[in-house]
């Protein structure tokens, strides 16, 4: 390797558990009894259904709209009939219902017309950019950003270097790893066509140095126009500025994106299926799921997009009986999942069984330090911490909250167990919540402003002086009076009527 | 002589710092808002009366004049009170249930059915979240409203009601972890 290898601070060794699902061959989930699409899969605006319940669809075929432009859409993934729409437990912090689209298969599996481009290379970037929208693209690593959108900076910024992420820092997880050993052809030849897109002056694929199998793999498709880079396994080293960082040792400033460095970055399961968007018109439909932790056949599945989470734990011999969590994505960032009919999405990488061991309770904070030493990000967790738990949200700001990753470090140090990052994200949320307020309560003040304004400009109209209208005849208020309350009776005789025919029900006025 | 000199010069430039600074802090003063916008910016805007003022501003201006104490605005709730409390240098307080209990926001539904079109409402609403015409069906636009229930007891057919809003807002905080376990002494 000729790359001089750069390092990000803090991080920790892992035991990785990687050993359990690394080496097993991935295998074709079978079709489930019913498919549950979430409208929303990405980051940004949620589709707009195109199909009415009872249609017929066929795999592939496109169900949903883009709405907006950070928006993306939605195709079934198997063919089948659209039996409801409506909302559905789907993957959430707090437990919640989305609006999905549910299909019910027909076993047959019917692909939808597509249209492939056979010469990529001689495709306008930006028609490469409408395929990789079209086909419901989005950033397959975990955090679902819609890759058109990322593309597009590319195309409008000098792009020094396209990185192709296939650094799978967390434990537990090995999708990527098998995706790569599995489909290291499409992977190179998707990262050629993202290449052409962004238009990248150098292209680099990174692996960890502990999946030496996806390493050889890739080295086999490569040529001398991609650079293959196997990065020191550390978590985080798989975070997009640590990546970064240790790749072409610039730093991604507080607030800016990879891109403000000239850099563009994408996973290795976006990258296969742009090849696969672009050489075949497929959209994404499944993705690769690991399947590990407390079940009897730990694994990487091939699953429809909108299988049930319980569907590929059954699949994997996990007994639905037990009392166990279950945790989706990693150990570290991952959260618990509430039901375990909530769909498999374009983002979900992991499904990972714990450990029915009780966790140890939280301790008062010590101020040892040992959070500041590892934090990847060069925070303060415990002052992040002190300012979340007090609900001082200009406090936490003031320590920089919206740098902070999630990774998990902190937490995972802490000699008093303190839920560190599960207070970071409550803080984050309440900042959003309270700047949605204060919007709102600007707009409020500016249409009160507006209108006293007003009311004193046409001085005679509104509450403020209506006694003011000019003086109406005598005859003509009677008449308005007696209009009034006619249309009052009118009104009320509606209302008894309404209420005499939903007798029983509770009258709800 | 050279001692009286640098004397001088220090006096001088000390002199001139400080007719700097008073000329100065007119302007500054003029950039800073006035404390009345500062409290105005922490009430919640929704115009509704129930602190006994005619709406948030004439409230923040008896609360910078120490007119009115820092608890009587129901829709901001604790929240308002601490960050009032905290701009104010005071002691925070609970609520004054004179006022009014805080509550989940809501927003007003005018029946449309039963609307008998009587502008009454939308003359009522401070923010002219309701729009419609005499003799014409009204109707409230839910993302303008600040549930103020103004409009209420204007309605001469009691067609309108205080609903929870659509669900499909992104309003969702996660939730905060249980407090850590004191340390026994």
């Amino acid at each position: 390797m000729n790359r001089e290898l750069h390092d990000f601070p803090g991080g920790l060794h892992l035991q990785t558990w990687k050993h359990l699902t690394d080496r097993i061959v991935s295998i074709q989930h079978p079709l489930p009894e019913r498919i549950i699409l979430p409208l929303q899969q990405h980051i940004g605006i949620p589709s707009r259904p195109l199909v009415g319940i009872g249609e017929r669809v066929l795999k592939g075929q496109t169900i949903a709209r883009a709405d907006g432009y950070v928006s993306i859409p939605l195709h079934a993934s198997t063919s089948g009939t659209v039996i409801n729409i409506g909302d559905y437990p789907v993957a959430h912090p707090v437990e919640r219902k989305a609006p999905c689209i549910v299909i019910e298969p027909d076993g047959r599996d019917e692909w939808f017309d597509m249209r492939p481009i056979r010469e990529y290379a001689s495709v306008d970037p930006l028609e490469l950019q409408a395929v990789i929208r079209e086909c419901g693209i989005t950033g397959l690593g975990g955090a679902g950003f819609p890759t058109h959108v990322k593309i597009n900076e590319g195309v409008d910024n000098a792009v020094e270097m396209l990185i192709i992420n296939g650094v799978e820092c967390e434990p537990w997880i090995t999708c990527d790893d098998r995706l790569i050993q599995e489909k290291a052809g499409y992977i190179v030849a998707g990262t050629r066509m993202i290449r052409r897109a962004v238009k990248a002056r150098q292209c680099v694929i990174a692996v960890e140095d502990d999946m030496p199998a996806a390493y050889r793999e890739l080295e086999k498709h490569i040529d001398d126009d991609i650079e293959l880079v196997s990065v020191p396994t550390r978590y985080p080293a798989g975070g997009e500025k640590q990546l970064i960082k240790v790749i072409t040792g610039k730093e991604v400033p507080s607030g800016g994106l990879p891109i403000h460095a000239g850099i563009v970055m994408q996973n290795v399961a976006t990258a296969a299926a742009v090849y696969r968007a672009v050489t075949r018109g497929e959209p994404v439909v499944s993705r690769y799921v690991t399947v590990t932790g407390n079940v009897q056949t730990p694994r990487n599945l091939q699953v429809l997009l909108g299988t049930p989470a319980i569907d590929c734990l059954k699949a994997c011999g996990f007994e639905p009986e037990s009392q166990q969590r279950i945790i989706l994505g990693g150990p570290m960032m991952g959260m618990h999942i509430q039901s375990q009919d909530i769909p498999v999405v374009k983002t979900t990488n992991c499904l990972l069984v714990e450990d029915d061991k009780p966790r140890p309770p939280a301790m008062p904070c010590i101020r040892c330090g040992a959070c500041a030493d590892i934090c990847p990000v060069k925070l303060q967790p415990q002052e992040l911490y002190r300012h979340a738990k007090t609900d001082d949200l200009t406090g936490s700001q003031h320590y920089h909250l919206f740098d902070c990753i999630e990774c998990g470090c902190c937490a995972t140090v802490c000699p008093s167990h303190i839920p560190l990052v599960r207070y970071y994200r409550y803080a984050k949320s309440r900042i959003a919540e309270e700047e949605r307020r204060r919007s709102g309560a600007d707009r409020s003040r500016t249409r009160f402003l507006a209108r006293q304004e007003r009311i004193q400009r046409q001085s005679g109209y509104g509450p403020a002086a209506p006694e003011s209208a000019p003086a109406e005849q005598p005859q003509a208020r009677d008449e308005k009076k007696a209009f009034i309350r006619e249309a009052v009776e009118r009104s009320r005789a509606r209302r008894r009527r309404r209420n005499d025919e939903s007798a029983g029900d509770k009258d709800n006025d | 002589m050279e001692t009286l000199a640098a004397i001088a010069l220090l006096a001088f430039l000390l002199a001139l710092a400080v007719a700097g600074v008073s000329l100065a802090a007119p302007y500054r003063r003029a950039l800073e808002p006035s404390l009345i916008d500062q409290v105005d910016a922490l009430l919640p805007q929704t115009q509704c009366g129930k602190c006994d003022y005619s709406g948030c501003r004439p409230y923040a201006a008896a609360v910078a004049d120490g007119r009115a104490d820092i608890n009587q605005c129901p829709p901001g709730g604790e929240a308002t009170i601490r960050q009032l409390a905290r701009l104010l240098g005071r002691q925070g307080k609970p609520l004054n249930p004179a006022h009014g209990r805080e509550e989940p926001p809501t927003v007003a539904v005018i029946d449309e059915e039963l609307c008998i079109g009587c502008v009454k409402c939308i003359r009522a609403c401070p923010v002219d979240a309701i729009i419609g015409a005499a003799k014409m069906m009204h109707t409230v636009i839910p993302e303008q409203c600040t549930g103020c229930e103004l409009c209420i007891a204007p309605c001469p057919v009691d067609c309108i009601s205080m609903e929870t809003p659509e669900s499909d807002s992104p309003d969702w905080v996660w939730m905060k972890p249980e407090a850590v376990q004191p340390l026994r002494p």
